[in-house]
């Protein structure tokens, strides 16, 4: 890598590293009103060593983790499943989309009174809420991705001598994957703020659990622990869609 | 290969259209956008459902669905599958059609070869150039050897020069793999590089079917001669050899000089937009050089046309209205006409040539 290329690869951290210290100084000399309550970083990053060590902050990471990655695949794949007969069959489509449409608009912890209700507290609740949260939003766009490629190439693929099978996964698919991912990459980020909106108010454990304790112990800095593993969990996971995105369709996207 | 009827095919613009292409031959559908040839193009293909019947080789394929027509379609879109390279895209319909590995190699590799775009195989579509593209995709049409190949407006896309050398291309591939073959256009120009016969159709009516010498000199009616240009039709009351391969002709007491195909020449043809008019007795040797009197002027939203009487002919010819604003024209005003060499149409008396040998 040239000395160019390292220059800007790092620049990217000097706005970062600008912050910090700002937030550091602000709260090191106590500039802001009720400075009690507002940590300096530095202790922010010992609570989060500490955090560790003792173990609390990976347990309620893995239960939120745990969570997220069962209700997200669970609600992708469904969505995926449904938007795509619902993309490809006109009556199907007909059929759903009156429902499709008077459901997605309600947003995911909207359901959570009703499931609350429903299911109880229990592991389900936060999983189905997440579901709720990726099936929508995936299922619409795989749907419009799929509604959306060019009738050209599926014509095309008819006097290449394909099936109506063989058009939709090699022709199809693969053309709506930039939409397909588009819903993937920006619900992989969604999923992590509603479980953790959904731990807040009814979930005993987890990371959103664990920042409601921490508000009546009037801990920012744990607080602060918390959003700052939400902001890298959202950014990661919606990063690691857009890398797969990146793989399967930069050649010809 | 197959002939292919179309029998009281109603669909759209189309309303019981009949139609027979002659086995191995190449017809050009020749009309205006909306007339109706695309959709003719997908009834034969299967890809719209029709009333009426498509017959191939005389045996129905109403019921068939377009994935068992063994036809190889050219869209005008270009709609090479963005997703594959070049490769894949030709082995695109053997590998649906579940053929062994090797197989489809060498058949990719045979296309690749034939249609010279073996250094592309790994590039994609996005990758590849207006003619790069047209000719992988007629690669991936002839992949599966089709019966029969359609080309919906192949070379709409491409530039002037890209355009007419893949015409030559085609012809010669049309030559070489004697598949039955229907080229839609509305270039008439395109349609005499490449016809054997040309069906005219207007509003979804075949107005006239034939060599393209028949329709270009005895138009069946007034839409099929404006849409072939409206040229000026000259019968030849004689034809002398003047050696060096020209002849000279009398049409209707203009002597005109042609190009000599060796047959007698019982018609000539002149587009208006080949006509120039000079204000000026125009430099150059006397030939194809003719006084005449402007009898009519006619203003278009296009072009301005000039009915000009030369000899005992009434001739039209036509010009861009910037080129009638700088000059003097009116009617009755005496001017020259000058006649392109090369554009001058011919209809021959092959018969009669026979027999003069």
């Amino acid at each position: 890598m040239s000395w160019l290329k390292k220059f800007r690869l790092g620049w990217g951290i000097v706005p970062i590293a600008i912050f910090l210290g700002i937030w550091e100084t602000v709260a090191r000399l106590n500039l802001i009103p009720g400075h009690f309550l507002f940590p300096p970083f530095s202790m922010v990053v010992v609570e989060f060593y500490y955090l560790v060590a003792n173990g609390v902050l990976g347990d309620n990471f893995l239960s939120s983790l745990v969570r997220v990655l069962i209700g997200f695949s669970t609600g992708s794949v469904a969505g995926l499943l449904v938007g795509t007969v619902m993309g490809w069959k006109d009556v199907v489509s007909k059929s759903l989309s009156p429902i499709v449409s008077l459901i997605y608009p309600i947003p995911a912890l909207g359901w959570l009174p009703l499931l609350m209700l429903f299911i109880g507290i229990n592991e389900a609740l936060p999983i189905t809420i997440i579901f709720i949260c990726s099936f929508f939003p995936i299922l619409y766009n795989t749907a419009t991705g799929i509604r959306t490629v060019d009738k050209n190439y599926i014509q095309v693929a008819r006097t290449l001598g394909a099936s109506d099978m063989k058009i939709l996964t090699t022709v199809v698919m693969p053309l709506a994957l930039p939409n397909i991912f588009t819903g993937l990459r920006l619900e992989a980020g969604m999923a992590w703020r509603v479980i953790i909106a959904a731990e807040m108010v009814a979930i005993p454990t987890g990371i959103g659990a664990l920042m409601m304790k921490a508000e009546s112990l009037m801990r920012i800095d744990i607080i602060i622990v918390c959003l700052i593993v939400l902001a890298v969990m959202c950014l990661s996971f919606e990063k690691f869609f857009a890398f797969l995105e990146a793989k399967l369709t930069s050649q010809w996207s | 290969m197959p002939s292919i009827k179309l029998k009281n095919i109603s669909k759209y613009v189309c309303q019981n259209v009949n139609l027979e292409i002659f086995d191995k031959e190449l017809l050009v559908l020749l009309g205006p956008n909306g007339a109706g040839k695309s959709t003719l193009l997908n009834i034969i293909a299967g890809l719209i459902d029709y009333e009426g019947s498509v017959l191939f080789d005389g045996d129905s394929v109403d019921q068939l669905p377009a994935s068992k027509r063994k036809i190889g379609y050219l869209f005008q879109e270009l709609t090479l599958f963005p997703h594959l390279d070049v490769a894949a895209n030709i082995a695109y319909s053997l590998k649906v059609q579940k053929q062994a590995r090797s197989e489809v190699q060498a058949r990719v590799e045979e296309l690749l070869q034939m249609m010279k775009i073996k250094h592309l195989s790994s590039r994609y579509p996005r990758q590849l150039s207006g003619g790069e593209k047209q000719r992988v995709a007629l690669a991936r049409a002839l992949a599966l050897a089709p019966n029969i190949l359609l080309l919906d407006e192949p070379l709409s896309s491409l530039d002037v020069q890209a355009s007419k050398y893949l015409r030559m291309e085609l012809r010669q591939l049309h030559k070489r793999l004697n598949i039955t073959t229907v080229y839609v256009t509305h270039d008439l120009i395109e349609a005499e590089e490449m016809a054997d016969r040309i069906a005219v159709i207007e509003s979804g009516h075949i107005e006239q079917m034939g060599k393209l010498e028949e329709v270009f000199f005895y138009p069946r009616s007034e839409k099929v001669s404006d849409f072939i240009g409206a040229p000026n039709i000259l019968d030849c009351t004689y034809c002398y050899s003047l050696g060096r391969g020209m002849v000279e002709v009398g049409c209707g007491g203009l002597s005109i000089i042609i190009p000599d195909d060796g047959n007698t020449v019982k018609r000539i043809a002149l587009l208006p937009r080949d006509i120039y008019i000079s204000e000026t007795k125009p430099p150059g040797p006397d030939v194809n050089r003719f006084k005449g009197i402007i009898t009519d002027i006619n203003t278009t939203d296009e072009t301005v046309r000039l009915k000009v009487k030369a000899g005992e002919n009434n001739l039209t010819a036509e010009m861009p209205h910037h080129i009638f604003q700088d000059m003097d024209l009116a009617v009755g005003k005496e001017i020259f006409l000058i006649l392109k060499l090369r554009r001058i149409r011919v209809y021959d008396n092959k018969e009669q040539a026979k027999e003069n040998a």
